[in-house]
């Protein structure tokens, strides 16, 4: 049984890593701006195609920190350019702009790449074979969940032990008063993005191990998975979207073993509709200590 | 020369005018007062001179600089501390971390930590309760809290909105205890408050606002003594 089970249970720890991933970015801008960043997924799906025309002409041991670069860079320049000039406007005017850099994003991939689908580069490290008892599976099996929980350690870390991390707290709850202390809020939201970014690049390098190719949307549906394990987990909450990411993983996969393959994608947005109803703020949503 | 020097200051949100050019001095070492009803424009001329509110008109000098155009920021780097209104400490921080980001932008670590023990020395309390969220304080707690933060900038002039808000008589009076020590340690204050006879008698020079203009100013004592002022602000009823 478990035998039988286990293949599954990691394949699930691994995908459910890399939701993580993105999870990670989705719910630090969430907690900074209370915005859902609708292009995190094209900034995700991004990092792919800069990796297959970075190894293109480069070897993929400088492909990787190019690609964490470049989609730092596009992560900040979006920040910068779609959702700064809109900072003291409504919420819905900036996510009507989230949604716009989405479909830009989308359309601009489109283009360079004439629609074709591109082949994702093998990486010979994370693809090669290893044993784990019964099962026969790739290391960036093993590596994902690990990677993952050491760079969430990490950066729950920076954000309770360090000056730019507390900074980012208060900045999360109150904007003016952070400015009044001396704090350039717009530096430390993009300290954000880029973070968010950063982690969504990393990411994309596990999550495309596993596929052979990459198209223009390719990006939506483990983005939004991304999301709906950072709503399950409390959104805001880094811990949380790290569990919620590893719970949707594993629970796929399970389906997936029970012979129910089909409804496995079904299961992550049910689970979202049961979570908005029963449980709004999710596992460790923000719980309100203000005193007024 | 006065510290901080407004000169016909108008300010206006969506086309209404919260300040009708008003102008006003702090001079140094003093505790100057702004009293007035709600929706006088008391907090919004704290606002904009921290840069939060760009004004229509007018100048704001401080220390003989023009700073109407400087931001929050660097209005902060050059000592103007504000103590907001609600007092607005980060409620998801600790107290000792709300003391900590106050010195966001200085770099003198021992004299933080100097600063931080002064300001516990100030409000034990607030030692006790050093490793709380700010969140789970009482109100009182708070506001010392949010003194203290502002204190923690090392600011020449701190700029206090309503500190009394809603605070038991005892703890308004173990604030304003606190507002007269920061003055004997040379920090200037510009305080406003609805609690007139309570700014009245800490403050060494007063100026009313009403609907946006200054309308009357003078020494604590004297305007504690004007009839029309008691009237007003003090719930006093005339006896002509």
């Amino acid at each position: 049984m478990f035998d039988t089970l286990l293949p599954y249970l990691l394949a699930g720890i691994s995908v459910g890593g890399q939701y993580a991933m993105i999870a990670v970015g989705y719910t630090l801008v969430y907690g900074i701006l209370r915005l859902i960043n609708f292009a995190h997924g094209d900034i995700f799906t991004a990092a792919g195609f800069f990796m297959i025309y970075l190894t293109a002409s480069l070897p993929i041991g400088i492909s990787i920190p190019l690609v964490i670069l470049l989609t730092v860079v596009l992560g900040f320049v979006v920040e910068r350019v779609a959702y700064k000039p809109l900072r003291s406007a409504p919420r819905m005017s900036i996510m009507i702009s989230a949604i716009g850099v989405s479909y830009l994003l989308q359309n601009l991939m489109w283009y360079i790449t004439g629609g074709l689908a591109k082949q994702y580069p093998v990486l010979p490290f994370l693809s090669q074979t290893i044993r784990l008892g019964s099962a026969a599976t790739k290391l960036v099996t093993i590596v994902t969940p690990l990677l993952t929980i050491g760079l969430v350690v990490a950066l729950v870390m920076l954000i309770n032990h360090t000056k730019i991390g507390m900074a980012m707290r208060a900045v999360s709850v109150d904007f003016e008063t952070s400015q009044l202390m001396g704090i350039k809020i717009n530096s430390v939201i993009s300290v954000t993005f880029i973070i968010g970014s950063a982690m969504a690049a990393i990411g994309s390098v596990l999550y495309f191990t596993n596929y052979t190719a990459v198209t223009p949307t390719v990006g939506a549906m483990p983005g939004l998975k991304a999301f709906v394990a950072a709503v399950f987990g409390g959104i805001g909450s880094i811990p949380g979207a790290m569990i919620g990411a590893l719970i949707i993983g594993i629970c796929e996969n399970l389906i997936k073993a029970a012979g129910l393959t089909a409804f496995s994608d079904a299961f992550t947005f049910a689970l979202l509709i049961v979570v908005l109803l029963f449980r709004p703020t999710g596992l460790f949503g923000e719980k309100n200590t203000d005193k007024v | 020369m006065s510290l901080l020097k407004v000169t016909d200051l108008v300010v206006s949100y969506g086309g209404i005018e919260a300040l009708k050019g008003i102008s006003f001095e702090v001079e140094q070492g003093q505790i100057v007062t702004l009293i007035g009803a709600n929706g006088a424009g008391k907090s919004t001329t704290l606002r904009t001179i921290s840069g939060l509110v760009s004004p229509h008109a007018g100048r704001i000098y401080f220390e003989g600089r023009d700073i109407t155009d400087v931001n929050t920021q660097k209005i902060v780097e050059m000592g103007i501390a504000m103590v907001p209104e609600g007092r607005r400490v980060f409620a998801n921080l600790t107290v000792l971390e709300n003391l900590r980001i106050g010195a966001y932008l200085r770099k003198d670590k021992t004299e933080i930590e100097e600063d931080i023990n002064y300001v516990y020395s100030l409000f034990p309390r607030l030692k006790e309760r050093s490793w709380q969220l700010a969140g789970t304080l009482s109100g009182g707690e708070q506001q010392m809290l949010a003194v203290g933060r502002a204190v923690m900038t090392r600011p020449k002039l701190i700029m206090m909105d309503e500190p009394s808000l809603g605070l038991a008589p005892l703890v308004v009076r173990d604030i304003f205890k606190i507002i007269l020590t920061l003055k004997s340690t040379g920090m200037t204050v510009l305080l406003i408050e609805q609690n007139a006879n309570a700014a009245l008698h800490a403050c060494d020079y007063a100026y009313v606002m009403e609907t946006g203009r200054i309308t009357t100013s003078g020494t604590g004592d004297e305007l504690l003594s004007s009839e029309a002022i008691q009237e007003a602000y003090l719930g006093k009823a005339s006896r002509s």
